[in-house]
């Protein structure tokens, strides 16, 4: 019972986690039209920003700054807006093919730096050397790991407070009248440009909050954490669960991790000896499988986007079509 | 230096054939197409099965030509895999991206993209394994072309340069000389106007799916000769392949031809300040000193 209950906890957990990082992209791509072909590197520059300034000191690479953890988790995710500032600030006026490639190149040179790049980050072995917060106090078993999902959860529901504000407020009505009518906005007197990279640079420090819990609850981040198919699983749970609308983006979050694991473990337990091997083939399958069929038959998700329309003068928004 | 110069010459051949297919795609159907790289992928394990099967039919064909592993069924079988995954480009496209593109705007396309690349690069796993596989056994032992300066060259990436450049020669008086390649630049230039003077759009665009398709087998064919074949050959070439697209603007067929070409060598000599572990890095540094120096390529339009 205590193990299935542990068990329990920990998926929770990481889907919770995750679920952050979806919210992060669906303000990018669900409210603001912005392909971020990247994910994982955002994930990654605040799973590395975290450990790198709330870790112990290390001879093998640089870090163990040992700062006070929010501090540290504020890093990451500074870490990951800079990014997302730099690859922005380049490529957000130019067609939007150069933004996803652009993206799409960060998390492969990230990767490949974090494996290489043996005095920054500890190369193919990871970044080791990080105590977990409040370690001394709550041990490592079950009571630690039920605290960290509340803190975790409490994140989720901050984070969806803020985005759920955000959108509803003049800025967000400005991202999605961008995301509609580039031009019209314009003519406005609004500066797409501006207004979108913002919304980059929100969205890819709420992925980088993501990646830093992420790896405080492994106290622990390798390459191997930080593969492009973190990136397919983001997504594939932002379609899934229906771009523009927040809850879809965490019960999509929670659907497909749960397939996910589900499928990896019927994979490992069912499939005959020598395909062992290729499972991981066989769920990469399944998940782009996924992503075309969704993108085929279902587009708007599980949960479509609820079109608010804003009238002045009467109730502030009218949730009148789906 | 003479060396990673000539090596990233011979890279730059595969990457300029990749190139050229995907920038046309991205500029007539407007979306950066994440699967394209998968293509090489197809052309290169499609050859591998047809050079086996020929050898199988009739096997005075096993034999080598001249001083290169390439077999003459190996020959016969690119020209196969060339159409054949000009073929699978259209089917893709159907079953696909035209659905797709009916369905939701330019951005979706991107993501089903990825979606058909995960797919097509696992299904080949799948079926042909995840080990390395090689067009031969035979050791070709590396030529010394000279001495002082020390340069070391293939036979076989001789022969995938000289043959990388007919097929671009050929495309490029293709375009310049006939109806066809008129017709295909107006409709890069201005589809509604290419529409209005009676040009059938869809089927430019079966066109371009069919020679990017033929271009994208050939390069991986060559690839899979001078390296070696895998599943995830797309995966490895596909930021390099866009790196191209953007260094020669997305869009301009010239462009991706020189950008391949500059990708390539830069990448190449990149290797002789940088340990080789971060070559799959350049592409992205090279892109990004694109956008920083000149966003809009070689000979991109300024268009949004």
């Amino acid at each position: 019972m205590i193990g299935l209950i542990s068990y329990l906890i920990f998926f929770t957990t990481v889907a919770a986690i995750l679920s952050i990082a979806v919210l992060g992209l669906n303000l990018q791509w669900g409210n603001s039209g912005l392909f971020n072909g990247g994910v994982v590197a955002f994930f990654g520059a605040g799973a590395y920003g975290t450990l790198i300034l709330g870790g112990t000191p290390q001879s093998a690479h640089l870090g163990g700054y040992e700062l006070f953890y929010p501090l540290a988790l504020l890093g990451g995710m500074c870490a990951a807006g800079l990014m997302a500032w730099i690859v922005g600030k380049l490529t957000i006026r130019l067609r939007h093919d150069y933004l996803a490639i652009a993206t799409f190149g960060v998390a492969v040179a990230f990767e490949n730096l974090m494996r290489n790049a043996e005095a920054l980050a500890g190369g193919a072995q990871g970044l080791r050397g990080f105590e977990r917060p409040l370690h001394a106090w709550l041990g490592d078993g079950f009571t630690y790991n039920a605290i960290f999902l509340v803190f975790v959860l409490i994140l989720l529901i901050a984070t969806y407070k803020f985005l759920e504000v955000l959108i509803r407020s003049p800025f967000g009505r400005l991202l999605r009248a961008i995301r509609e009518d580039e031009t019209a906005a314009q003519s406005l007197g609004k500066d797409p440009a501006k207004i979108r990279l913002t919304s980059l640079i929100i969205g890819s420090v709420i992925i980088g909050l993501s990646g830093g819990l992420y790896a405080t609850f492994y106290a622990f981040i390798s390459p191997q954490d930080i593969l492009p198919i973190l990136t397919f699983q983001i997504w594939a749970m932002l379609i899934v669960g229906g771009a523009g609308n927040n809850r879809g983006a965490v019960a999509g979050a929670f659907l497909i991790w749960g397939a996910w694991t589900a499928s990896g473990w019927g994979l490992s337990r069912f499939a005959p000896l020598e395909m062992q091997l290729y499972t991981g083939s066989i769920q990469f399958i399944l998940i782009g499988l996924v992503i075309v069929g969704m993108l085929l038959w279902r587009p708007q998700g599980l949960f479509p986007e609820k079109l608010v329309v804003s009238q002045s003068g009467r109730t502030k928004h009218v949730k009148n079509r789906e | 230096m003479i060396q990673h110069l000539v090596d990233g010459i011979l890279v730059g051949s595969i990457l300029s054939l990749g190139a050229i297919g995907l920038t046309m795609a991205m500029h007539m159907l407007r979306f950066a197409n994440f699967s394209h790289a998968e293509l090489l992928s197809i052309g290169a394990y499609c050859a591998l099965v047809f050079d086996g099967v020929f050898q199988a039919v009739y096997a005075p064909l096993g034999n080598v030509i001249g001083p290169l592993s390439l077999t003459w069924a190996l020959a016969l079988a690119i020209v196969i895999s060339m159409a054949i995954t000009g073929g699978s480009a259209i089917l893709i496209d159907r079953l696909v991206f035209t659905r797709v593109r009916a369905k939701g705007g330019e951005l979706s396309m991107v993501f089903a993209s990825f979606g058909v690349a995960m797919i097509i690069r696992n299904v080949l796993g799948l079926i042909f394994g995840l080990q390395v596989l090689l067009y031969s056994k035979d050791i070709v032992f590396a030529v010394v072309l000279s001495r002082d300066p020390f340069l070391l060259v293939k036979p076989d990436q001789i022969f995938s340069l000289v043959a990388a450049l007919i097929i671009m020669f050929v495309f490029h008086l293709v375009l310049s000389r006939t109806t066809f390649g008129y017709s295909l630049r107006a409709v890069a230039e201005n589809p509604e106007l290419a529409q209005v003077s009676g040009i059938n759009l869809s089927r430019i665009i079966t066109l371009i799916w069919i020679i990017g398709g033929g271009l994208a087998a050939a390069a991986g064919v060559f690839y899979g000769l001078t390296n070696q074949i895998n599943p995830v050959l797309g995966r490895d070439l596909l930021l390099p392949i866009f790196a191209a697209t953007i260094v020669g603007g997305i869009g301009s067929i010239y462009g991706a031809a020189l950008g391949g070409f500059l990708v390539g060598i830069a990448s190449n000599l990149a290797l002789l300040i940088l340990p080789s572990g971060y070559s799959p890095a350049m592409p992205f540094l090279i892109i990004l000193a694109v956008l920083i120096i000149r966003p809009t390529g070689l000979f991109g339009e300024e268009r949004h």
